[in-house]
């Protein structure tokens, strides 16, 4: 004997809901928070080493950084160059879950920050299947990493809300083809906003920093 | 390893809906767009479920393929390893459509009147 029970649950629901349990505690303090996601090597610590530096002294920055283990040293760039930041062991899953941002939010002084950068896993699969609350989701690709990733990864670029691209400065030596790779993003995700830079040389930061300026200003 | 993190959540939906009773068999569709392996939720399934009401129970999936809806002409077409060009009329590109969510379908568990 037995009985079929009818579910239909979407397995990622409960993720979902402590997403925006985390969303509304963030706006009800006014942060504004970044989902920066990217392959491993992409430069996902050096924008954020710029990105603290430029708005040193000026916005107090929070930051979550995801590793699949303890080492913290993702965590430790982050608070040389500036910003609080607590070191999430995902325990070996390649990618933060909501409950992980739920759980480090307690840690964060969160009355002091007005912009919380959260560091994800390096890979382009699975971080965007998990939602965490943040209010945007920003994807770093590099030109060394060709310019097919928007054909590869699909579902990575249809769910971003901004793309940037580093290591521009590399442009002559990496063959990568801007105009295929942007038409790529733009049959994805149409008037996707993207920015170019280099976080070697800096060039393009300022539109990037310009940017979460004007995203954070508008929070409060 | 990202099957992880689905697999606990599979088995904590599964158990809710169990009741308590044995699980025979759990029904879970899987996109294409999620990226997750069958064989690995299989893998982390014997783990988790070990002692549980759900243990030893037979997961059986159905795939569901990447599929892109084009916005010039609104065909359907796989997005995957493709060159994102609608077969129809040629656009590029095209809004997600089937193939972006893994659900659990349904359970049966042992005991009760159905069949
Ligand atoms: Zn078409």
């Amino acid at each position: 004997m037995s009985t079929r029970v009818p579910v239909v649950e979407r397995v990622l629901s409960a993720n979902d809901a402590v997403a925006a349990e985390v969303r509304a505690q963030l706006d009800g303090r006014g942060i504004f928070c970044v989902n920066l996601m990217a392959s491993p090597g992409a430069g996902k610590t050096s924008l954020i080493e710029r990105t603290v530096e430029a708005l040193k002294g000026e916005i107090a920055i929070g930051m979550i950084n995801g590793d699949t283990s303890a080492a913290a040293f993702d965590a430790e760039r982050s608070q040389r160059a500036g910003a609080v930041s607590v070191h999430v062991n995902t325990g070996g899953k390649c990618h933060l879950e909501a409950a992980m941002v739920r759980d480090a939010l307690s840690l964060l002084p969160l009355d002091e920050i007005r912009l919380l950068l959260i560091e994800n896993v390096g890979n382009l699969v699975c971080p965007m299947s998990w939602k965490l609350g943040a209010h945007v989701n920003v994807l770093i690709g590099s030109t060394p990493e060709g310019d097919d990733k928007p054909y590869k990864y699909p579902k990575m670029y249809a769910g971003v809300d901004v793309v940037v691209l580093n290591k521009i400065d590399l442009l002559p030596y990496v063959g990568f083809d801007c105009e295929r790779f942007l038409r790529g993003v733009e049959a994805l995700n149409p008037g996707l906003r993207h920015f170019r830079v280099s976080c070697r040389t800096g060039e393009g930061l300022e539109e990037w920093i310009a940017w979460l300026k004007q995203q954070i200003g508008a929070r409060r | 390893m990202h099957e992880l993190g689905i697999t606990e959540a599979i088995l904590d939906i599964v158990l809710r809906h169990a009741g308590g009773a044995r699980v025979r068999t759990v029904q879970v569709t899987v996109g294409e767009w999620t990226g997750y392996a069958g064989d690995s939720i299989e893998l982390f399934w014997q783990e988790l479920a070990r002692g549980t009401a759900a243990e030893g129970a037979r997961l059986e999936f159905r795939f569901e393929p990447a599929t892109l809806k084009c916005r010039s002409c609104g065909t359907v077409f796989g997005a995957n390893g493709s060159d994102l060009q609608c077969p129809q009329c040629s656009a590029l590109g095209g809004e997600p459509a089937g193939g972006r969510d893994c659900t659990v379908d349904a359970i049966e568990v042992e005991g009760g009147d159905a069949a």
